[in-house]
């Protein structure tokens, strides 16, 4: 059944957490809705889980409202980035919750909740642990007992919350590839929300960037990281350095450097030209010309703090570590960058906000490839 | 075994709590049951199954109870309004849950049998439909509900503050109505709260001489309370009195150690285990 968002708004009294948000969620699809704090993510969340309610806009489940339902009855499994487990209850009881505050006609018996949270217990990997309180268990315990709590009552829907939020980063890894496969297993429709895009890119079938109570850009990861869609969507998703273009007759330039023919046929004097540090690779003889300021060497990848000859402008390249090493290169060294793409959002004239609608890629350094 | 400490001190301190405590508690209780002791058994025996003796006992701890468990109920209702709703005066009102506990008790005594004496305020209205509170049982209920009222509201409140909504949500959304998340949620978790304070208000109102003795009338086999029998007895004979000192004493022990034992039942989620 798919779950459709359509022209949701929530305004709070000083400002809007969400502004006509539309979204499809397919069935047994793994979403993300990637956004910082304040951009309204949270707020969808807790509108599909019934704790929130719109003031406009709708949201149905194969064509059935579900706003007119309260959270209890939408069957939806959530999960906090606090746990929120009932700490007087044991693990066993925790999971147990849901099966057992059911109404006597469609509450299971008593044994096949015993035999269902059994079986919870082993799918989260926390056999044995049944009898202790959430006071006994590690981060990454309880955030797998708050799991198996939602994934008792069997929900049509599984939300997350940021739920790694409070965990170690090797927890965190290590939980996230599991529920990766959870997810694999029982196909079971998944939104979780995270400020993280690294968590975001590697767990999600598809993510929805949010800013401001609106969604950026939805798509695959590939094509987020790859094709933003918009200026803040480019500087939001992993690195990316920014030019200022100016249109010179049929160029477009930045300072001395040259970006390339004009694309839009003289309608737009300025753009945003955002380029990844990998889309910049390092020359001896052509290109832009700069020198090399810092080398910071992350493992298999460095990065390169380099200024630019023309303008001063600080960009960053990343190289290969081999790469460096085999280059020989040292700080202060004089080379050449080529930029092999760049995401180039022309401003409107008038009002100068970007024209995400007119992105054009640009190949300043275009090579024979 | 010697460990060394972030803090150090802690035969100083554990030394210097010890002896404050066998000065100022134990010792006068020492001194209780020795002046107990120069009474008789048979004596004893005969004070203590006295029909006014039983009397007044009995509506020391029963009335305490009963005033306990009103406080209970009260309170929780009073903590939960001030923690989740927000309203015009409201700090207002938490200045005043606590003026039971500054008002000199004679005080409140007087107050209470002004109003609810015959010709009081609220008197001469509830004496006609037959509910006569001052001197009666119901007077000593009344006073010994009002010094014990803060007790519930102040252990339940800061539990209630630092209680997550989430709890109430997540209970939501795996199908609790709202009357299965309060009696299956909230209210284990403000158990050990809760009975803090009902021990803290029994404690208090077992105690309670001064707000009560006016509004009770003091009439022997019906309003008279243990405490006032003592002070009666002290004009008497001195060792009877503090016979019955050390019988409510013992009583009240037994009591606060029964309510500890639940509490920490009732808490023992909150237990790491090592």
């Amino acid at each position: 059944m798919t779950l459709l968002l359509s022209h949701l708004s929530r305004h709070f009294t000083d400002a809007a957490a969400l502004d006509d948000v539309s979204l499809a969620i397919a069935p047994g699809e793994f979403l993300a809705l990637l956004g910082s704090s304040g951009s309204g993510k949270t707020t969808l969340l807790r509108i599909l889980a019934g704790l929130d309610y719109p003031q406009s806009g709708s949201v149905t489940r194969g064509g059935h409202d579900l706003l007119s339902m309260n959270a209890r009855e939408r069957k939806v499994g959530l999960v906090f980035q606090h746990y929120a487990l009932f700490r007087h209850l044991t693990v066993t009881e925790n999971i147990a919750f849901g099966l057992r505050v059911r109404p006597r006609h469609a509450r299971p018996s008593r044994t096949e909740i015993t035999d269902r949270v059994e079986k919870l217990l082993k799918r989260v990997q926390l056999e044995g642990y049944g009898g202790r309180y959430p006071a006994q268990l590690s981060g990454g315990q309880r955030q797998r007992v708050a799991l198996a709590r939602a994934l008792a009552v069997e929900p049509d829907l599984l939300l997350l919350d940021e739920p790694f939020g409070a965990l170690d980063a090797q927890v965190r890894i290590a939980l996230r590839r599991w529920l990766r496969n959870l997810h694999e297993e029982l196909g079971l429709t998944t939104v979780f929300v995270t400020h993280d895009q690294e968590e975001a890119l590697e767990l999600a079938d598809r993510v929805a960037v949010m800013n401001r109570g609106r969604i950026e850009q939805v798509g695959s990861p590939e094509a987020i990281y790859q094709q933003p869609a918009t200026p803040f969507v480019c500087e939001f998703i992993g690195k990316v350095n920014k030019f200022e273009l100016q249109r010179e007759q049929d160029r477009m330039i930045c300072g001395a450097l040259d970006f390339g023919a004009d694309l839009w046929a003289k309608r737009y004097d300025r753009a945003v030209a955002y380029i990844r540090p990998e889309h910049l690779a390092l020359a001896t003889d052509t290109g832009w010309k700069a020198r090399l300021r810092h080398i910071y060497l992350a493992g298999s990848v460095a990065h390169l703090e380099l200024a630019l000859d023309t303008s001063e402008q600080l960009i960053e390249v990343d190289v290969a570590s081999e790469d460096l090493l085999r280059l020989g290169l040292q700080q202060g060294a004089e080379l050449y960058v080529q930029a092999r793409t760049a995401t180039v959002f022309p401003l409107a004239n008038d009002t100068g906000e970007a024209k995400s609608e007119d992105r054009r890629v640009l190949r300043p350094h275009q090579q024979p490839y | 075994m010697y460990r060394r400490r972030v803090l150090p001190g802690f035969g100083l301190s554990l030394g210097y709590t010890l002896a404050y405590l066998g000065l100022i508690v134990l010792l006068p209780l020492a001194a209780l049951a020795l002046k107990a002791s120069g009474l008789g058994l048979s004596q004893l025996l005969q004070l203590l199954s006295s029909p006014r003796t039983l009397a007044a006992l009995r509506l020391s701890f029963g009335g305490a109870l009963i005033a306990a468990v009103f406080n209970v109920l009260v309170g929780l209702l009073v903590a939960w309004v001030m923690v989740r709703y927000r309203f015009p005066g409201r700090r207002l009102l938490d200045a005043l849950i606590d003026l039971p506990f500054a008002l000199p008790t004679a005080v409140a005594g007087i107050a209470l049998t002004a109003i609810y004496a015959p010709n009081g305020w609220l008197g001469q209205w509830l004496v006609p439909l037959g509910i006569q509170i001052a001197y009666t049982p119901l007077g000593v209920l009344l006073a010994m509900a009002f010094v014990g009222f803060p007790f519930v509201v102040r252990t339940v409140q800061p539990v209630l503050e630092a209680m997550d909504r989430d709890v109430e949500e997540a209970a939501a959304s795996l199908g609790a109505t709202r009357l299965q998340t309060f009696t299956r949620v909230i209210l284990p978790m403000l158990m050990p709260a809760l009975l803090t304070g009902f021990a803290l208000a029994l404690a208090r109102a077992v105690g309670e001489y001064g707000s009560v003795i006016f509004i009770a009338g003091n009439i022997p086999m019906r309003s008279e309370i243990a405490p006032l029998l003592i002070v009666e007895k002290i004009e008497q004979e001195y060792a009877g009195a503090a016979a019955l000192g050390v019988v409510m004493l013992c009583f009240s022990f037994v009591l606060l150690i029964v309510i500890a034992q639940l509490q920490r039942w009732s808490g023992r989620w909150a237990e790491r285990s090592t």
